[in-house]
């Protein structure tokens, strides 16, 4: 488990308008990258074009190569609903399904593939998916209950659950902890720091601190002015990026003199 | 987002065959509804040429095909425009009053109650204006023929038993009235609060915020709102075909026994005892039917959405 | 304000308060008219007067309140009293339509409903007996395969329009047809029907699955705007989220954004079926009437409640009051019905909306 991705000279556009501009970057394996950035730089479009989200978006596509472990993601034989198995996503937003319960939750990924599974096998990946993502404590009692009647925090907890357990190789985070109190963020932050072991994390964030206290590597994301594309800036270590940036403009968006 | 640009080969998702087939499924139920739609077109068309080619001894009202129909048109238009008449305003009213005037927790419930007027069958409309709205109406239509009879419209004699083309319109107009509101309402809800408050602020009664606020923003709602009440009321059949005592003239006169009848009353109470062409020329007399609701629907839609481009900034 | 401010004294409070209230109704002033309306009435009904004229004449009276405002409070507050009765007379005129009708059909035709009524067909009868099952049978079978028919084609094109459709020309052409649609008269749905039907079956067609066919020309319209509301209002979120997790398009559409929205669904078919089970005029033409039980959609005439109680009062035989009293109880049956189904619409949604929003 855990592949490395290689992104080399990508661009991505909607329609004929080009959102972000020849990116790349390599992310390495069991490692936490973090995307950081003023709004609108296409850092989450980037994050997206990972698993090939961007395409449920009419008219958007891509140029260049992203590799996984070698293989093209993007390459003729490939299904994006077969990418999307493989790199998990975890949203903005907590978003269990409401129909569901909160075991239905973690096991969506197989259930609604139609994957017949054994109740013990079922129950286990339940149990090892709610451990990892640091919830069964809370939940094991009351696991029949619509996943919608947990905390904020506690269902972003179920959605990671819920990513992991179709064990993917790469999970892709969008600024997972806008919409979560301080606390939550911080359980969220420790979680992170424990699935690193075994995923490769890619993790988008407005929040530059926690750029700094999860992230290995930092990827600073930039417009080059209104109406143009996005582009990568810089990527580097963490501490390095935060310390000693090589471009003028990261060290100014670290120094919050804008974005 | 333009979807202008050619399709890459690379972006082009895979199809799966549950995606393939489902995507089938979705499209064919669109397509079916063009089609059913072209249809009714069609075999009216087909099934009606006939009729209104038809000669005067072939079917059993005698008469060509215009000559027939012409007058049926007529009570057709006048029995619907009557109904929008009366029922426009107190919808408006109606809508006002639940949007804007009745306690906010209510208003949804008055809104029920009025949708309920929608839900009453149309035959239990039919037999309730034979029972008892007719027989209310006849005093009046007396006493619109001593006191008003210089008007033409009211120039009698009254209907002794109350089933005229007026009496028809009352009913026409209750049984269209819960859509004119519900859309009246929908409209009024969506006025921007901003202007109403604006208005308010200014120190504008109620009834001035209403017509400097809403009114201007629900104009063409309140039009398009009427056109499909309109519409509605032009092809309701039975409760017209019970209430009203028909005579195929054509007269402006409202409360006397000799009413001219509408397209759907005359196919409804026809169609079971016709048969050869003069089946033709009934179906040939619902595709008028249909061509003139047909236009007065679009009209209304094409206003509605014409509306939803221009309120968008809001 | 007309007041002068004297240097010495901060401005009077009170003068500015007598401004704003010196040209005031008291707030009791419209329970005061109302109150004196509702007097006018009951001593109009206690006097003779009759219930009709009696609520016109307390209705007049409460015009005194514009009047009264006119002379205490000026022209602009006058109007929007005025305006205000207006509006909640409109109401109250809405209403009394409702009410009338819902008690002629209950005092006329509740006497008549018994074991007999609905358990007898009219096969055989004159005169006083007989009962509403043929017409029981018929409404539920031709509604029953009507609604087999709409629901697919409904629920499938609201699909596209909403999952598949998105800034296509083709789905904002489906869209405008199915406001099209819903503007057609039911008598041409039923001409339709049959017109149809005799291409395959000759002339004088009548059957029971035409009535099916000429009600879900009028039933697919309401559904699929039903169901493209609902569907619109699944959360993208949940769509991305089953994406996400590598789920296909079709899958996540029926397991996910279809279950989410189910209870509206189910509240917006039901809501159909009630419009369309009370249609008389499409099933007058294509599936006439019989007084014998028919269970065979595809099979000759059938019965069914609204064109039973229709040609009871139309042609009611002599003498004719049998035949008006079951009419009577089967437009109160089929008013039943239709309040029943939207009793339930409403509970459905009610719910069974999804978890956790209630």
């Amino acid at each position: 488990m855990a592949k490395s991705i290689d992104v080399s000279d990508l661009d991505i556009f909607y329609g004929d308008f080009l959102a972000v501009e020849g990116v790349t970057i390599p992310i390495a394996a069991r490692s936490v990258t973090a995307f950081i950035g003023p709004s609108g730089c296409g850092k989450s479009t980037f994050l997206r074009s990972l698993n090939r989200m961007h395409e449920v978006i009419p008219g958007a596509r891509v140029d260049g190569k992203v590799l996984i472990d070698g293989e093209d993601l993007y390459g003729s034989d490939m299904d994006p609903v077969n990418v999307r198995r493989m790199i998990g996503m975890v949203f903005q937003r907590p978003n269990p399904f409401p129909t569901m319960s909160i075991y239905d939750n973690v096991l969506a990924g197989q259930k609604l593939n139609s994957k017949r599974m054994k109740k013990a096998e079922s129950d286990e990946i339940v149990e090892r998916s709610l451990r990892s993502a640091g919830l069964w404590a809370e939940v094991k009692d009351r696991l029949n209950r619509p996943g919608s009647g947990l905390s904020g925090g506690q269902q972003q907890r179920l959605c990671i659950a819920r990513a992991i357990s179709v064990q993917p190789e790469v999970l892709l985070m969008d600024e997972p902890c806008s919409a979560l109190d301080p606390i939550s963020t911080s359980i969220i932050e420790d979680l992170i720091h424990e699935l690193k072991t075994e995923y490769t994390i890619v993790i988008v964030t407005h929040n530059m601190q926690q750029a700094a206290r999860v992230s290995d590597e930092t990827a600073f994301f930039n417009l080059s002015g209104v109406g143009k594309p996005g582009k990568l800036v810089e990527v580097g270590r963490t501490e390095k990026i935060f310390s000693n940036p090589e471009d003028p403009a990261t060290e100014a968006y670290i120094q919050g003199r804008f974005g | 987002m333009s979807t202008s640009t050619a399709p890459d080969a690379r972006t082009k998702p895979v199809q799966r065959p549950g995606d393939r087939v489902f995507f089938g499924l979705s499209y064919g139920a669109a397509l079916l509804i063009l089609l059913t739609l072209a249809g009714v077109a069609i075999f009216l068309t087909v099934e009606g040429i006939p009729g209104i080619t038809a000669s005067p001894d072939e079917v059993k009202s005698g008469e060509r095909f215009l000559p027939y129909v012409g007058p049926l048109v007529f009570g057709t238009l006048l029995a619907a425009v009557i109904a929008m008449i009366i029922a426009v305003p107190v919808a408006i009213g109606v809508a006002l009053f639940i949007s804007h005037y009745a306690p906010r927790r209510l208003g949804a419930t008055f809104g029920y109650i009025i949708d309920l007027l929608a839900a009453v069958p149309s035959v239990v409309y039919g037999a309730w204006g034979i029972a008892f709205l007719a027989g209310q109406m006849v005093p009046i239509y007396q006493w619109l023929e001593d006191n008003l009879g210089f008007i033409p419209l009211f120039a009698g004699p009254a209907s002794a038993t109350g089933r005229t083309i007026f009496t028809v319109a009352i009913v026409l107009a209750l049984m269209i009235l819960p859509i004119v509101t519900a859309i009246c309402r929908e409209i009024f809800l969506q006025t921007p609060r901003l202007h109403q408050e604006a208005a308010l602020a200014l120190g504008a009664t109620r009834w001035e915020m209403a017509r400097l606020a809403i009114f201007p923003y629900a104009r063409s709602g309140i039009v398009s709102a009427a056109m499909l009440g309109l519409g509605r009321a032009l092809g309701e059949t039975m409760a017209v075909a019970m209430v009203l005592s028909a005579s195929g003239v054509v007269t402006f006169n409202l409360i006397s026994p000799t009413n001219p009848s509408t397209i759907a009353a005359n196919i409804a109470l026809s169609f079971p005892e016709a048969s050869g062409l003069s089946v033709n020329a009934l179906i040939a007399s619902g595709l008028v039917l249909f061509v003139i609701t047909f236009v007065v629907n679009f009209a209304a839609r094409a206003i509605v959405d014409r509306r939803k481009e221009f309120s968008g900034a809001n | 304000m007309t007041s002068t401010i004297e240097p010495t004294r901060p401005p009077r409070r009170r003068d500015v308060l007598d401004d704003l209230e010196s040209r005031k109704l008291p707030t009791s002033a419209a329970r005061i008219v109302v109150g004196i309306a509702l007097a006018v009435v009951v001593l109009g009904v206690v006097g003779g007067l009759g219930p009709a004229k009696s609520v016109v004449l307390g209705w007049l009276v409460t015009f005194a309140l514009p009047l009264w405002s006119r002379v205490v409070e000026g022209s602009r507050k006058a109007t929007d009293r005025l305006v205000t009765l207006l509006v909640c007379s409109a109401f109250g005129l809405a209403l009394i339509p409702l009410a009338s009708i819902v008690w002629t059909v209950v005092s006329k035709g509740a006497p008549i409903l018994g074991s007999q009524f609905f358990t007898y067909s009219m096969r055989n009868v004159v005169g006083e007996g007989g009962g509403i099952y043929h017409a029981l049978v018929g409404t539920l079978l031709i509604t029953g395969a009507a609604t087999v028919i709409s629901v697919p084609i409904g629920l499938f094109t609201s699909i596209y329009l909403v999952e598949y459709g998105e800034g296509k020309r083709m789905a904002s052409a489906i869209r405008f047809l199915v406001d099209v649609m819903t503007g057609i008269p039911s008598i041409v749905a039923g001409l339709f029907a049959y017109a149809l039907f005799v291409l395959f079956f000759g002339e004088g067609v009548r059957m029971g699955i035409g009535g099916s066919v000429a009600l879900s020309v009028l039933m697919i319209p309401v559904v699929v705007r039903a169901c493209e509301e609902m569907l619109k209002l699944v959360p993208n979120e949940l769509r991305e989220a089953a994406f996400a997790l590598g789920v296909p398009k079709w899958r996540t559409i029926s397991k996910v954004v279809v279950p989410t929205a189910l209870a509206g669904i189910v509240t917006g078919i039901t809501l159909a079926i009630a419009r369309v089970i009370g249609e008389t005029a499409p099933l007058l033409i294509v599936a006439g009437y019989t007084d014998s039980v028919n269970f065979n959609l595809f099979d000759g005439r059938m019965a069914t409640l609204p064109v039973f109680a229709y040609s009871s009062i139309r042609n009611p035989g002599v003498p004719p009051e049998f035949a008006l009293d079951r009419a009577w109880g089967a437009a109160l049956v089929l008013l039943l019905i239709v309040m029943l189904l939207n009793l339930i619409a409403r509970l459905v949604s009610y719910l069974f909306s999804p978890k956790g929003e209630k």
